[in-house]
């Protein structure tokens, strides 16, 4: 490589004129007024905590691919595509695609027909009160802290690209989130979802349209990351045959059982976070075709993230660093690269507009948290737990009560990430110990009738405890990453991989173990929570392109070709 | 209820307009060589604002209030 190593950070990334600034604010000004609008909406439970169950296939749709596109996502992996190449877009395709597509056509319906409001109220119908409170509580605990991560880690960003106090970012946007959350509930959160979704596309669009152009399209540009970087940096396959053959440090074993079989299983179908835009569709077909809908905009998600990327590496004239080597040496980090990208390209309101479209991530990452985390409180763990006599009235004061102290937990945990820096390493990888085996848990629940409450539950414990174990032994001795990836030539994201694919085996091996030693529940207990028990409701006597199955099997076909193309 | 797509489109308008005002701003009024961005010789604020407003426009039209559509 021929590119100089560069440069002190300047004061700020970029500058926002007076029309960048109005763009800005209009965006706060519209979403609260979609919040102050949709506040006489909000009366019952059902509308509080699931929007009516009357959103359509496109608004659950858009809805549950944003809560997932935050702008914490949307930098980090343009950073990953900088700095491995195109090897980041498996997390989009076969990192998201099948998940997706497996759980609008075969988990859908029993969360759907068995009217859960949660995740972990389906492991409360399925396994028993023990499941529950163990997911329950996790969850809980573990999203008001993502939350508070993601805050602080954006207002660090909204810090280093626009100058602004972190003290003015953390309070500005977490009481907009808190007070359209409040007002309208898991409505208000979906309406702003769709329009951030929207926003952000708008944004970012532009990023790969220009630096396509300046680079001279897609065959130049891979001339060029050949020449500064390495052919492999834009091969998805080829490279995968070893660990030593790739940026990543990674084989696809670890890519196909660790991500696309466990992680991305584990996160698209059971974490509520997601799950909870599905839930609130108007009826079962749209339940299905949310998730496809979701994962045929999500294959061209790589278009904003992972192309702006690439681009860097062959026409930013600096050098990007990992964050340790920036944080010493003032040097931009890889994370930096869509900010960078974004202020080589847009003029006046197109900078205001990309800017938004990064705080609309933030912010629509945050209003999924929260929402996801008032409505498990107060269905799984106050109602359940503490109070199981209140009116529906009350549980919905409760819930607007939780979406405010949700928020405020989140703000005290940026602080405290502010103080003690290294926390967020531990929050973000605690947060991967339950996914893994809490799909473990969930999939045998829905398929296996033969598991039972005790198995679901020592499963659950064991797969995480698992997990965890994993993570403190490489922690203690970074040698030991040989061990649990197989191959002393593994690097930090191949753990990952397989710390998830050994501690799912773990919670299946346990769960069927136990469940074999214990009572099985009856067939007529079970009726509307496993397959085989469970007449899965029809979409109806409708057109074969209106069906999901036909719409999956379109997106399948798109996704099997662009791995092929960019094999 | 007003529709989640008249937002949008209000949403769209509004951005396509302003961004829309500031390329031709631009494209009359060319900043100093030194204060441009890469490309600025194609204006894209001037096309992309353009597109926003056509669309938001369609948006608000056809997802006007009273509509009846989610």
């Amino acid at each position: 490589m021929t590119i100089p190593y560069a440069f002190i950070v300047p004061a700020r990334l970029v500058h926002l004129s007076t029309v960048d600034v109005i763009i800005v604010v209009f965006y706060f000004a519209l979403v609260l007024a979609i919040g102050f609008y949709l506040r006489g909406r909000a009366n019952t439970g059902e509308d509080f905590f699931m929007a009516g169950r009357e959103m359509t296939a496109w608004v659950a749709g858009l809805s549950f691919l944003s809560a997932n596109l935050g702008a914490l996502e949307l930098m980090g992996w343009a950073g990953s595509a900088y700095q491995y190449g195109i090897l980041a877009t498996h997390w989009y395709w076969i990192g998201a695609i099948p998940a997706m597509l497996f759980l609008a056509l075969v988990m859908m319906p029993f969360y759907y027909i068995s009217k859960t409001h949660s995740v972990p109220g389906y492991l409360k119908l399925r396994f028993g009160e023990p499941a529950r409170a163990v997911s329950a509580v996790s969850f809980a605990f573990m999203t008001v802290l993502m939350s508070g991560v993601n805050m602080f880690a954006m207002a660090k960003v909204m810090q280093i690209v626009l100058g602004w106090d972190i003290n003015f970012s953390i309070w500005v946007s977490s009481l907009t989130v808190a007070v359209y959350v409040t007002l309208g509930g898991l409505r208000s959160a979906i309406f702003n979802e769709v329009l951030q979704f929207f926003l952000i596309w708008a944004g970012a669009l532009l990023i790969p349209i220009l630096g396509l152009y300046e680079a001279g399209g897609w065959s130049n540009l891979k001339l060029q990351i050949a020449q500064r970087a390495s052919d492999q940096y834009v091969h998805l396959w080829s490279g995968l045959g070893s660990f030593t053959d790739n940026p990543m440090g990674i084989n696809w074993i670890g890519i196909v059982f660790g991500l696309a079989a466990v992680i991305s299983m584990g996160y698209w179908t059971t974490d509520f976070l997601v799950v909870q835009r599905i839930l609130a569709a108007k009826d079962i077909r749209s339940a299905e075709m949310a998730p496809i809908i979701g994962a045929g905009f999500k294959m061209f998600v790589p278009l904003i993230v992972i192309l702006p990327g690439l681009l860097g590496l062959a026409v930013l004239p600096i050098k990007l660093v990992p964050e340790s080597v920036a944080a010493v040496t003032g040097a931009h980090s890889y994370n930096d690269v869509l900010p960078l990208m974004l202020a080589r390209y847009c003029g006046p309101g197109l900078l205001g507009l990309g800017i938004t479209a990064l705080i609309a991530g933030f912010m629509s990452g945050m209003a999924g948290n929260v929402s996801a985390f008032t409505t498990v409180w107060t269905y799984d763990i106050y109602r359940p737990l503490i109070n199981s006599r209140g009116t529906d009235h009350h549980y919905v004061n409760m819930g607007r009560w939780t979406t405010v102290i949700g928020v405020l937990i989140s703000v005290g945990t940026a602080y405290l990430v502010m103080q003690f820096a290294s926390i967020m390493d531990y929050v973000q990888a605690l947060f991967s110990f339950f996914i893994a085996p809490l799909f473990g848990t969930v999939i045998l629940g829905m398929l296996w009738k033969r598991a039972t409450g005790a198995g679901g539950f020592w499963g659950l414990l064991c797969g995480t405890v698992s997990s965890v174990s994993m993570w403190a032994w490489v922690k203690a001795d970074p040698s030991a990453l040989r061990y649990v990836a197989l191959s002393p030539h593994a690097k930090a994201l191949a753990q990952d991989m397989f710390q998830a694919l050994w501690s799912f085996l773990v919670c299946v091996i346990v769960t069927v173990l136990v469940s074999l030693a214990t009572k099985p529940k009856t067939d007529a207990e079970l009726t509307g929570l496993v397959y085989g028990l469970t007449p899965v409701p029809s979409v109806g006597n409708i057109p074969v392109y209106q069906k999901p199955v036909f719409w999956a099997g379109v997106v399948g076909v798109v996704f099997f070709v662009l791995n092929i193309i960019f094999w | 209820m007003v529709s989640i797509w008249f937002f949008i489109g209000v949403s769209l308008l509004v951005n396509g307009m302003l961004i829309f005002g500031a390329g031709l701003y631009e494209y009359w009024h060319p900043p100093a060589l030194e204060g441009r961005v890469q490309l600025f010789e194609v204006h894209a604020g001037v096309w992309w604002g353009a597109l926003m407003t056509l669309i938001g426009a369609v948006y608000c039209y056809y997802f006007k209030p009273r509509k009846n559509k989610t």
